[in-house]
């Protein structure tokens, strides 16, 4: 018996996701007294397999070659499948980043395993029953699903499990590809990766701001803020409907849900649909004109005024704050 | 071409969710339905694609009679037909094996789903229906343009995309950006009452996982108050008192 983790990697290197589902798959494979093994696919050194050790994955598979330098779910989702045959994995770990959505499903069908989307807890294992906290009507609430397959499927929401370390010795063993021809449909044309910003999943401070800010020539001192904080930038439904900020930096029930540590709603009113995004977020600063914004009332702290005049006075506080430290 | 866009029936954006039998159920009294968001937004491109006898959108939903509304709707926006599998969705390894069984009936040469439902929020059917079919399966995309014989899709990956080609057929499952959702006009409505809207059975299998109980989150403390002119007051308290900077 084991647990496996599918550890994925973009262009080589591990994210903080990818470690925190190893510290996630590691407690799991303690409670079950078992080892942890991790599946890398895609060209990752040798020293970079060897570093998961340290979040206490006993052994590291790993499948490299030309054709799985890009992400095909069909052929990923065979390889893992067919890897937690041969170690006996009785769980199956990965990120909910945005490919591993799209993965766990296919790994499911191939184990004909219960898939629990979106994991945000440990599981329960108790009296011969499995059973694992998920989000729910998108942030809405939390659902409890007890998955009675043999083998389970787990995939965990960036930040919601703290990374751990466990150190031991990783054993890297090359594991055979057994990707067939016919895994091979899609072809990946280009990668576009803005790799000056933090991405907004995985961010564990958020700056957001909505249709308080008036416009898009007015995002300057958000991302400014942001920069300055090392957050990812955001905003409400609005603002990305009328084009002042992209789809992607949407958060809410329609969009992105995000747990950041922080989260800065910057003329936002609260609306359910966008409340219902950032639940899980740790804290909440809410900082908004009218004092009745519904927002206030799930926020941890709140400054009523005028966003142009407190964001420069915040932006300046945390220049001071920083250059103290 | 045959598009087929699978519809879930999901609350309305602005329900307040409650359960019910200490916590078990989720609480339906009040509750209004709409085609879940993110499938409106398939159906849309569906559509688009469609026009002008390039095609024809057919919708699936698995669902019980109640859900028939929605159905209704989605072929007043412009659906050409209309299945429903007359069968509460109890999780998406069911709902996809239903799924799968039509679409491999219909020989479809697309199929669309949301990224997500905004319900269960499973983000599951899409890949499960591309597995039990074997064909390509590309999730959260947000864009789709049709060159010929191949599909030229982009989808989202953390601070970024990928731009990728699919031969047909395939599935996707579509976020914002794919299209606009569109609304109904009058002769949509008029025609969708008499769009035909067939109903089948579905086919037992296994279950694999169930839910539980529901949970609300949890409140939190009184907001605490800090005074405009001060900003500096908030970083002490982010750093010191909430310590997340
Ligand atoms: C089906 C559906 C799905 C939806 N999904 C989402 C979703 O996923 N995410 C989402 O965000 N919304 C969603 N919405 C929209 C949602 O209902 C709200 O309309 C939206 O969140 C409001 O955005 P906002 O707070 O930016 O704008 P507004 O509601 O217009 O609020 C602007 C706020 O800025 C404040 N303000 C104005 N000027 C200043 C200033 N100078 N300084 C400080 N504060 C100022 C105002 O007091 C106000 O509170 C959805 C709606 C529907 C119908």
């Amino acid at each position: 018996m084991s647990v496996l983790v599918y550890v994925e990697n973009a262009e080589g290197k591990f994210k903080k996701s990818t470690f925190e589902a190893v510290s996630y798959a590691k407690e799991v494979a303690d409670k079950l007294n078992t080892n942890l093994v991790a599946i890398s696919i895609g060209n990752v050194a040798d020293a970079t397999l060897a570093d998961l050790g340290k979040y206490g994955a006993n052994k590291v598979l790993f499948v490299s070659n030309e054709k799985l330098k890009t992400f095909v779910n069909q052929a990923y989702a065979s390889i893992i499948a067919s890897a937690a045959k041969t170690e006996d994995a009785k769980v199956v770990v990965l990120s909910a980043s945005f490919s591993g959505k799209g993965l766990a499903p296919r790994i499911a069908v191939k184990l004909e395993a219960g898939l629990v989307d979106g994991a945000v807890e440990l599981p329960e294992m108790t009296d011969g029953k499995f059973n694992v906290k998920k989000n729910a009507f998108s942030g809405k609430a939390f659902a409890h699903v007890e998955l009675t397959s043999d083998r389970k499927i787990i995939s965990l929401v960036p930040n919601s499990y703290k990374v751990v370390e466990k150190p031991v010795t990783a054993e890297i063993t090359a594991f055979e590809s057994t990707a067939a021809e016919s895994d091979f449909q899609v072809m990946v044309r280009e990668i576009v990766r803005a790799s000056d910003k933090v991405s907004l999943p995985d961010a564990e401070l958020v700056v957001s701001a909505g249709r308080g800010l008036k416009g898009p020539e007015n995002w300057g001192m958000i991302e400014e803020l942001a920069n300055l904080l090392g957050a990812a930038t955001a905003c409400s439904k609005p603002v990305s409907d009328a084009g002042w900020r992209p789809h992607e930096e949407h958060v809410g029930q329609t969009g992105i849900a995000v747990s950041p540590n922080l989260y800065i709603a910057i003329g936002i009113s609260g609306a359910i649909q966008h409340l219902a995004g950032v639940s899980s977020s740790k804290v909440i600063v809410v900082i908004n004109k009218d004092a009745e914004a519904p927002f206030f009332k799930v926020a941890d702290y709140g400054i009523v005024g005028d966003a142009f005049e407190v964001v420069p006075k915040l932006i300046e506080a945390i220049r001071k704050f920083k250059e103290a430290a | 071409m045959k598009v087929l866009v699978c519809i879930s029936n999901v609350p309305d954006t602005t329900t307040k969710i409650t359960f019910t039998d200490n916590n078990t159920q989720f609480n339906t009294a009040g509750v209004q339905y709409i085609i879940n968001p993110y499938d409106e937004i398939a159906l849309a491109r569906a559509i688009e694609l469609c026009e002008g006898g390039n095609g024809t959108v057919t919708v699936v939903n698995v669902g019980e009679a109640t859900t028939e509304p929605t159905i209704r709707k989605a072929l007043a926006i412009g659906a050409d037909d209309a299945i429903r599998i007359n069968a509460a969705p109890r999780d998406a390894y069911f709902v996809a094996k239903q799924i799968a069984k039509i679409a491999q009936e219909g020989s479809y040469d697309m199929i669309l789903t949301g990224r997500e439902s905004i319900d269960y929020n499973g983000s599951q059917v899409a890949a499960m229906v591309g597995e039990f079919l074997n064909i390509p399966s590309i999730s959260i995309v947000k864009k789709i343009t049709v060159d010929g014989e191949t599909v030229v899709i982009e989808r989202e990956i953390e601070g970024g995309k990928e731009v990728i080609s699919t031969p047909m057929p395939f599935i996707s499952s579509c976020a914002e950006g794919v299209a606009e959702p569109k609304i109904p006009n009058m002769r949509g409505i008029m025609s969708a009452r008499t769009k035909p809207l067939s109903v089948v059975e579905p086919i037992e299998i296994a279950k694999l996982a169930q839910v539980t109980a529901y949970e609300t989150p949890a409140a939190r403390g009184n907001v605490k108050m800090i005074d405009a002119a001060d900003p500096a007051k908030l970083v002490e308290a982010l750093h010191s008192e909430a310590k997340v900077i």
